[in-house]
């Protein structure tokens, strides 16, 4: 288990990026970089965090950053390993391609299926701001229902993609759900990943107080209350084995979870939440956690 | 069929380099010479040019040559890796990153391939990759077609790319050598584009010439690029968002905008006909095969008061048309273009500056207005003292056969249209066959067509 003295001091960002106040993306791959270590090289599409990245003629970063196409981040992170393994080098260096929600379940899913199927050694992180936040807030497959967007102003509707569960079902030797409000698990599954041969995927849920409405200050808060509500499980699957992680152990018992009102409540964008769609919620996190309890089960 | 399994050396006078050049005989094949398709010849090539990544996705025409290439692999004859990607977008898109890693890179494509990857191309382009596509040309749908013209090749035309046309089998080996050199020049850091006729280049047999192991790694050494992520000593941030404006960067000095990169690009293609010709030149030099100035081909055009203009296949066709008219006592001459992008618009200038007619036959169509190699022809004469009457036709698309007639046809309605002096704004299609449709109408064909 992860202590937080066991985090490197190091910092992998320079002070003084483009991403908003109380970003928890931002916070996210300060996270996994320190993970990662120096020998990383990372790949980007259009996303936040190419905002992050800020201008030509500076590197954010003290590892390598490559920008890439929206669609194309699953392909480029593949030409990097390619070109790594063709060189003798790929045992050395962490490939690791980190898009937003967009980038990987709806325009990027191609690419990242693609890359995946074929094994491609690398980490593919997305984080879930759950909308088109870059762009100004506009729906993406990863929106939640009854979440306001520029594009859905009366709140969205349908769920949104269990995008874990897609690249469970690739086969893949290891997938993990995370988020930002839990940095020592976060962390660890950002080393664990390191670890594995193979194509390896995260998926952050990352709290974003401008597309959500929310105070910058509450962005850990809210993050907690994803899991606390039982709407974020934190687990991982290595090798078809499931793990439900530590923080969200106690969410199994249902009575424990606190209300989804009480997420929803906490940010503008449900704001318009119809009874409905809250009955919904209610009735995709009982879904999930029965299926949770089922796979514990069959261990 | 023209050119087929021609044993004529595609050495078009009207080079800078005179060289005696052996034409191979069938009793005579050297022990490097083989009977390869156009596809296999591209094939060799990537393998010879020791490629450290490729990436592909198949399509017809094209597929052989990446079939070819996995069979290299598999076999140990080449040390790469080959990244089987989902569709050609990602293949673009792994050797765009592939290369900023540092290495060699190629794929191949035709048609609807190539548009799909429209986006990675001027990507490429701006970060100045040394990447080679090898071409198939084939139709653009709707409808579906497999056959060939020159439609998907002329689409990328304003990318940034450096575009070849071949003409035989042994011209797409040479011509792809010669273009990773030309990329990788330090001076040039731009991708390519070799492109070859579907089916009529890619799936017949010709003698192709395989050059020594050795004397293609003298020729071509291994790339030195500008860039190399793989180096993780030297951290850099690659493509982020650039400026309309100058930044500064304190101690650091100065960091150019993207009106810079982009004036830079449109310079290294401006200045890439050199290399390009130094290239040929070289290449000549060394194996002895050369194909005009490197930039076009020409047919007796000294002398010649009609030239005609053409590229790929069509050009091949056009090449007999000439030899049969000088007959009929026509002073006429070929050009055939090989290098399309950069355009070479100063050496046709001076080439073309006191003929009479000019006869341009597009395989490829810019839809709304008329053949692209015929307008850009009529750019770059602009500003001669006198100029040359140029009348342009569309011949081929989708397949359809180029026959001696339809270009003897095509010469004999310039020279009667030159005589009057009437330039006409009509498009005119040579090949179609409306009166063997029963009831062409214009106006109604769309709806017809659908019954």
């Amino acid at each position: 288990m992860v202590k937080v003295m066991d985090i490197p001091e190091e910092e992998f960002i320079y002070p003084g990026t483009r991403a908003c106040a109380g970003c928890s993306m931002a916070l996210i791959y300060r996270i996994a970089l320190k993970a990662l270590g120096p020998n990383t090289i990372i790949t980007v599409p259009a996303s936040c965090l190419t905002v992050l990245h800020g201008m030509q003629g500076f590197c954010t970063t003290k590892v390598s950053v490559y920008h890439t196409p929206f669609a194309t981040t699953g392909a480029a992170a593949s030409g990097i390993v390619a070109s790594l393994e063709s060189k003798g080098l790929s045992d050395d260096i962490n490939v690791v391609a980190f898009a937003g929600d967009g980038g990987t379940v709806d325009i990027g899913i191609q690419s990242l299926s693609g890359a995946v199927e074929r094994g491609t050694n690398f980490i593919f992180a997305c984080y879930d701001n759950e909308a088109y936040m870059n762009t100004g807030v506009q729906r993406s497959g990863s929106t939640p229902p009854g979440a306001f967007s520029t594009t859905t102003p009366e709140g969205k509707t349908g769920y949104k993609k269990n995008m874990a569960k897609i690249m469970e079902a690739h086969g893949i030797p290891y997938v993990a759900t995370a988020i930002s409000s839990y940095p020592l698990d976060l962390y660890e599954k950002f080393q664990r990943a390191k670890g594995i041969t193979g194509s390896k995927y995260l998926h952050i849920l990352a709290p974003c107080p401008p597309g959500w409405g929310y105070e910058p200050k509450n962005s850990i808060e809210i993050g907690r209350l994803a899991v606390q509500t039982g709407f974020w499980p934190l687990y991982e699957v290595i090798e078809g084995k499931f793990i439900l992680s530590k923080d969200s152990r106690r969410f199994l018992d249902a009575s424990k979870r606190k209300p989804i009102e009480e997420y929803c409540n906490s940010q503008k964008r449900f704001r318009k939440i119809s009874k409905e769609e809250i009955e919904n919620h209610k009735r995709y996190i009982n879904d999930l956690w029965n299926e949770i309890g089922q796979r514990l089960e069959e261990i | 069929m023209y050119g087929g399994m021609s044993c004529e050396s595609n050495n078009y006078g009207g080079g800078k380099i005179s060289l005696t050049i052996t034409e191979p005989k069938f009793k005579t094949l050297g022990q490097k010479t083989k009977i390869l398709t156009g596809n296999h010849a591209a094939a060799h090539a990537i393998r010879q040019a020791k490629v450290g990544v490729i990436s592909a996705y198949p399509i017809t025409p094209q597929s052989p040559v990446v079939e070819k290439i996995a069979e290299f692999i598999s076999k140990g004859k080449l040390d790469a890796k080959f990244v089987k990607v989902e569709s050609e977008h990602s293949a673009l898109a792994v050797c765009c990153a592939a290369s900023v890693t540092g290495s060699r890179v190629a794929t191949a494509t035709s048609a609807h391939g190539l548009e799909l990857m429209y986006e990675m191309l001027p990507w490429a382009a701006g970060n100045r990759l040394p990447i080679v596509i090898n071409l198939a040309t084939r139709s653009l749908g709707a409808p579906w077609s497999v056959w060939t013209d020159h439609s998907d090749f002329i689409t990328i035309r304003d990318v940034g790319w450096i575009q070849f046309m071949c003409e035989s089998n042994q011209e797409i080996y040479d011509t792809n050598i010669q273009a990773f050199k030309i990329a990788e020049d330090p001076q040039v850091f731009l991708p390519s584009v070799v492109a070859y006729d579907g089916y009529i280049l890619s799936h017949t047999m010709m003698p192709v010439t395989l050059e020594d192991q050795q004397d293609i790694d003298a020729f071509l050494p291994p790339l030195k690029h500008h860039i190399n992520l793989s180096d993780i000593s030297q951290i850099k941030g690659v493509d982020p968002v650039t400026t309309p404006h100058i930044r500064n960067r304190g101690e650091e000095g100065t960091a150019p905008g993207y009106y810079e990169y982009r004036y830079a690009l449109q310079k290294a293609l401006e200045n890439s006909i050199d290399i390009i010709q130094q290239v040929h030149d070289e290449f000549a030099q060394k194996f002895g095969r050369s194909y005009g100035n490197g930039l076009f081909k020409t047919e007796q055009v000294e002398d010649a008061n009609v030239i005609i203009i053409a590229m790929g296949s069509v050009a091949s066709q056009s090449k007999i048309v000439v030899k049969k008219l000088r007959r009929e006592g026509l002073k006429v001459g070929l050009v055939s273009l090989k290098l399309f992008r950069p355009y070479p618009a100063k050496y046709l200038k001076e080439l073309l500056k006191e003929k009479e007619t000019i006869v341009v036959f597009d395989r490829d169509i810019g839809y709304g207005y008329e053949g692209v190699l015929c307008y850009e022809l009529k750019s770059a004469l602009y500003g001669l003292k006198k100029s040359p009457f140029i009348k342009g036709f569309i011949v081929g698309l989708g397949g359809r056969d180029v026959t001696n007639e339809h270009i003897i046809d095509g010469v004999n309605r310039a020279l009667n249209q030159a005589k009057t002096g009437e330039i006409s704004q009509t498009t005119e299609f040579l090949g179609l066959k409306l009166d063997q449709l029963s009831d062409y109408d214009e106006s109604t064909f769309f709806e017809e067509v659908k019954k």
